[in-house]
């Protein structure tokens, strides 16, 4: 009887001895050494991979943020200015905030104000409708209203309203993902104040922008010339804004005659 | 090789370890909310039933068995396949990082899943040669993965449906569950008449 009970007390005594020393040497020969700060940092960053801090995902930038003391720590914009005190109390240095951005769609041309060239039916993404002829709708430059930047978005903040995505800046994180997703390049991000931005991406001459859409910048010059900070430019018969040295006083939105510029809500 | 072959497929389909033989429930309810980590729990399944039994069959036949200690199995089962999880996650974390990254979350959790330990105990109940072991432990494994993947689609579908309120969440997924296995239920018989 006792044979029995010490044969088997040896045997799984043994047994886990055996895997207690082979964990601690694979951890003593084996095991990584992570940077406590760098794990600290890691844990802050919200993990979306994003890399809008311009390096590849969240493990990458904690890493240079916790070896290279000149890595901006105001870099993730997911996660905002939480994200970068939080960040900076880590490393103990000053917080620097970055300035709120937002992502928009420079495209107004929705379902009441541009005309439709073709009956779109195909697959429901905008790469698949631009290669069919440029899209259903006769502007060239505009959305093309399927969502490719919806899906891209992890927040939630783009949806298609009346045939035009539309980003909400207060879910937007200013990751960037729906600027490189949109074949057209009609996103862009901006500062996220009271700035006017332009609804418009088409540079044909105006009179075919008014066959076209009701919504699209004709290059009359008018906002230029009014604009009180010479911060608006028509170039190629578009418009742009210099958001710099934009003061947000809303001239030009009154001013424009087919109203494609709007005023950013902060 | 035609032996082997019926072992895989009966393991994959007819002796299906979640759906016939109802062992794993756990990570098969909880981790199939989406596709993609529905697949990586059953990519580390398979992976963790390969290693365990590739542990587990040679302590049984030359340590356990011999010394008549084969009432031992199951808590030294556990002990072996526990430790060598540590271990191989150890070993990912340092050579193979990008693998760790993507099934580290599930390694810990399925370090003696129910499915695991089945399957390494089933293998010898079975009386199964070391090769046929290994296969059949990939067959469960991907036998898992499939159950796994399929009823995650199935899961993504339920989210967007309209169910009766009292079903909403975790009923019609057990319902759905019991329909998946019902249907697993048809395979039976498949593999005699497949190599008859």
């Amino acid at each position: 009887m006792t044979d029995v009970i010490i044969s088997a007390a040896i045997t799984v005594a043994g047994l886990g001895l055996a895997s207690a020393v082979l964990l601690v040497l694979a951890d003593i020969f084996m095991g990584v050494k992570i940077n406590p700060v760098e794990g600290k940092i890691r844990d802050c960053l919200p993990g979306a991979n994003c890399g809008a801090c311009g390096f590849s995902g969240c493990d990458a930038y904690a890493k240079a943020l916790a070896e290279n003391a000149e890595t901006p720590a105001n870099l993730c914009r997911p996660g905002g200015k939480e994200t970068t005190e939080s960040i900076c109390s880590i490393l103990g240095v000053e917080a620097e905030a970055a300035e709120p951005i937002t992502a928009f769609v420079h495209c107004g041309g929705d379902c009441s104000k541009q005309v439709d060239k073709a009956i779109y039916q195909g697959l429901r993404s905008c790469a698949a409708a631009k290669m069919l002829y440029g899209g259903k709708g006769s502007c060239l430059y505009g959305c093309l209203g399927c969502g490719d930047c919806a899906a891209v978005c992890t927040n939630d903040a783009i949806c298609i309203v009346n045939g035009v995505a539309k980003v909400n800046p207060e879910k937007c994180a200013g990751c960037g993902l729906c600027v490189a997703k949109c074949p057209n390049h009609l996103i862009s991000l901006v500062p996220k104040a009271e700035k006017a931005v332009i609804t418009c991406s088409n540079h044909e001459k105006g009179a075919v922008v008014r066959k076209e859409c009701q919504n699209g910048c004709i290059g009359c010059m008018k906002c230029q010339k009014n604009c009180p900070a010479e911060a608006i430019k028509v170039e190629n018969f578009l418009a742009s804004v210099d958001y710099e040295k934009c003061i947000g006083c809303g001239k030009c939105v009154e001013d424009c005659p087919v109203g494609c510029l709007e005023m950013l809500k902060a | 090789m035609k032996e082997l072959l019926i072992i895989l497929m009966s393991a994959v389909l007819v002796d299906n370890y979640v759906l016939n033989k109802f062992l794993g429930i756990c990570p098969f309810l909880g981790v199939s909310k989406k596709s993609d980590q529905a697949v990586g729990m059953g990519v580390s399944v398979i992976f963790v039933m390969l290693v365990a039994t590739a542990a587990t069959w040679p302590i049984y036949t030359y340590l356990l068995a011999p010394n008549g200690l084969a009432y031992l199995q199951t808590i030294v089962f556990i002990l072996v396949i526990a430790s060598l999880v540590q271990f191989v996650e150890i070993f990912l974390k340092k050579f193979i990082p990008a693998l760790h990254r993507s099934l580290g979350v599930y390694l810990p959790l399925i370090t003696t899943n129910c499915a695991v330990l089945g399957v390494t105990i089933n293998n010898i109940t079975d009386e199964y040669t070391f090769i046929e072991s290994m296969v059949s432990s990939l067959g469960c494994g991907l036998g898992f993965l499939l159950a796994m993947w399929l009823f995650a689609g199935v899961r993504e579908r339920l989210e967007e449906s309209d169910a009766p309120e009292c079903f909403k969440g975790i009923p019609i997924t057990l319902i759905a569950a019991s329909i998946l296995s019902v249907a697993f239920m048809g395979f039976g018989g498949i593999i005699d008449k497949l190599f008859a």
